[in-house]
């Protein structure tokens, strides 16, 4: 293993550090419990707050700030943050409106939101987050994965929060977009935990993992490396036999690298995809194409496809400033 | 129950999770991620630390902050679980107290319960539950039956090593081998074989 470390167990503490000094104007790093919030705290808005297992940078801490989060919640690599943590941070954000909790849809991860709902003096909801297609119940959970669409839900929910809207609305919404949001990612190489030191699988020189979790889990099939629009048409298959969108629908695309591929293949990605959504009659109105939900140093990508209506998409244009996307301010 | 005897047992049980470190770790290498260990290691030894702030409290008390600092410390999916028994545990000690054999075991048994409902799981997932739910319904029988002293102890160690040595058959639905299908067979789970050492290391001290 070759990476950036001085100690292992410092890892976490080190690199949050660094990312709260980075962005000193925008979030406040507190510690023990841990979790980051928004320098400026705004009075009546739903407090919305997320938070996962640490090595999907920049989820969940990147995307605290306005027309986003108001707290993200870090746990170790790739486990899931405790109750603590939730509690400590909805009792600094709340602001007279109510917690509104995003959660990506992983046994731990769900559980420990759920007993932080359970122990919260505020009004409270939760939007599980599951736009994994790839595999129906996989490893970490009952039920579909949360993946890169969290990064929609998030922005979503984020803009509706601050026009001042109430818990029910902002939980309706996170619940809407999540059934209209799918994605499907593909690995070209494993993941190294630091802690463990060594790859997390071991794939094949020539082998690629279609359907893989952004944990290093399994997907669908183990398979020989191919051109990538062969691998883009698959993916996009799955991705449109869950959302089955008329013709004509507008949507939102999404490229999302997991570490360790290069911007320059990442576009090639979006170049085939949107060739083939474009085939089915789709528009591509809105895009996104970056490093934004990862997996560590894997490489791959995923891809995610968001039917966007008026609503959806003056969400998404509204103003956000977080240190992971910036428009419109 | 005494708040002595749950200080006791928590020093017992985490010497007794140290002793088994190697043991532990390679069931977890070869069915779960890894982690299992350090997770357990690092809240048995916070609760471990505990004793002082925690020996002039009544034990439901002791109980509840027990599960408060699991939650606090475990993390992933063995936190809630383990926090969960323990909180179930409390309350129900508060509510009924332990008097009785039948009392202790409605105590055990809102636990299991707990752990059931907290990790939507039964027994067969090849899990924790696989010795509680046996232990629980063992513990809930004898204590009707009057069943008591060395006999009911060795019974219930007896049947939590016939429940964690169940797993090894099993094809796993919960948890972190259930992805891994018949090729977790033949292992043990780890999560079952830690708390078949804990209710072991419980026992043990009981009998003493």
């Amino acid at each position: 293993m070759k990476k950036f470390i001085n100690a292992v167990d410092d890892l976490l503490a080190e690199s949050l550090a660094g990312f709260a000094a980075a962005h000193s104007d925008l979030v406040r790093l507190h510690l023990d419990p841990n979790y980051l919030r928004r320098s400026q705290k705004t009075q009546d808005k739903v407090a919305v707050i997320s938070g996962g297992g640490s090595g999907h940078e920049p989820l969940h801490g990147g995307f605290v700030g306005y027309g986003m989060l108001d707290a993200a919640c870090p746990g170790q690599v790739f486990t899931s943050p405790t109750p603590d943590q939730m509690l400590a941070a909805a009792e600094a954000m709340e602001a007279g409106r109510g917690v509104l909790f995003i959660v990506k849809n992983y046994a731990g991860d769900v559980m420990n939101f759920q007993m932080a709902a359970e122990l919260l003096p505020f009004p409270n909801e939760t939007v599980l987050v599951s736009d994994d297609v790839a595999v129906e119940n996989s490893t970490h959970t009952a039920g579909r994965r949360g993946v890169a669409g969290t990064v929609i839900v998030e922005r979503m929910v984020g803009s509706l929060a601050e026009t001042g809207a109430d818990l029910a609305a902002c939980k309706a919404l996170g619940d809407r977009v999540n059934r209209r949001t799918a994605s499907m990612g593909v690995a070209l190489t494993s993941c190294t935990v630091p802690a463990v030191g060594r790859p997390t699988f071991d794939l094949g020189e020539n082998e690629l993992e279609m359907g893989v979790g952004i944990h290093g889990e399994p997907g669908r099939r183990r398979e020989p490396v191919r051109p990538a629009d062969a691998i883009v048409a698959d993916l996009v298959a799955a991705i449109l036999d869950d959302l089955k969108p008329a013709r004509g629908s507008e949507v939102l695309l999404l490229v999302n690298g997991f570490g360790g591929t290069p911007l320059m293949e990442l576009y090639l990605l979006y170049n085939s995809a949107a060739r083939l959504l474009h085939r089915q009659g789709l528009t591509i109105s809105r895009s996104l194409v970056g490093n934004y939900t990862t997996s560590l140093d894997m490489a791959g990508a995923s891809l995610t496809v968001c039917l966007l209506d008026e609503e959806l998409r003056r969400h998404w244009d509204a103003p956000v400033h977080t240190p992971a996307l910036r428009w419109g301010r | 129950m005494k708040t002595e005897f749950i200080l006791q047992a928590v020093q017992a049980v985490n010497h007794a999770i140290l002793a088994h470190e190697s043991e532990i770790e390679s069931l977890d290498r070869e069915i779960g991620d890894g982690d299992h260990f350090i997770n357990i290691k690092r809240g048995s030894r916070a609760i471990a630390e505990m004793r002082d702030e925690l020996a002039d409290l009544p034990p439901d008390m002791v109980l509840q902050r027990i599960g408060m600092k699991l939650l606090s410390t475990v993390g992933g999916a063995s936190g809630p679980l383990l926090a969960s028994f323990f909180l179930a545990l409390a309350k129900t000690v508060k509510e009924r107290g332990t008097a009785t054999l039948p009392d202790k075991a409605a105590a055990f048994a809102a636990g299991v319960e707990a752990v059931k409902s907290r990790g939507k799981a039964d027994i067969g997932e090849k899990t924790l539950l696989d010795v509680l739910i046996p232990v629980s319904q063992a513990f809930t029988r004898l204590a009707a039956e009057g069943v008591e002293g060395a006999a009911l102890l060795n019974e219930l160690k007896r049947v939590a090593e016939a429940g964690m040595l169940s797993t090894r058959d099993m094809i796993a639905t919960k948890g972190r081998a259930a992805f891994l299908g018949e090729r977790a067979v033949g292992h043990i789970d780890p999560g079952a074989k830690t708390c078949q050492l804990v209710i072991q290391t419980v026992c043990d001290l009981a009998l003493h």
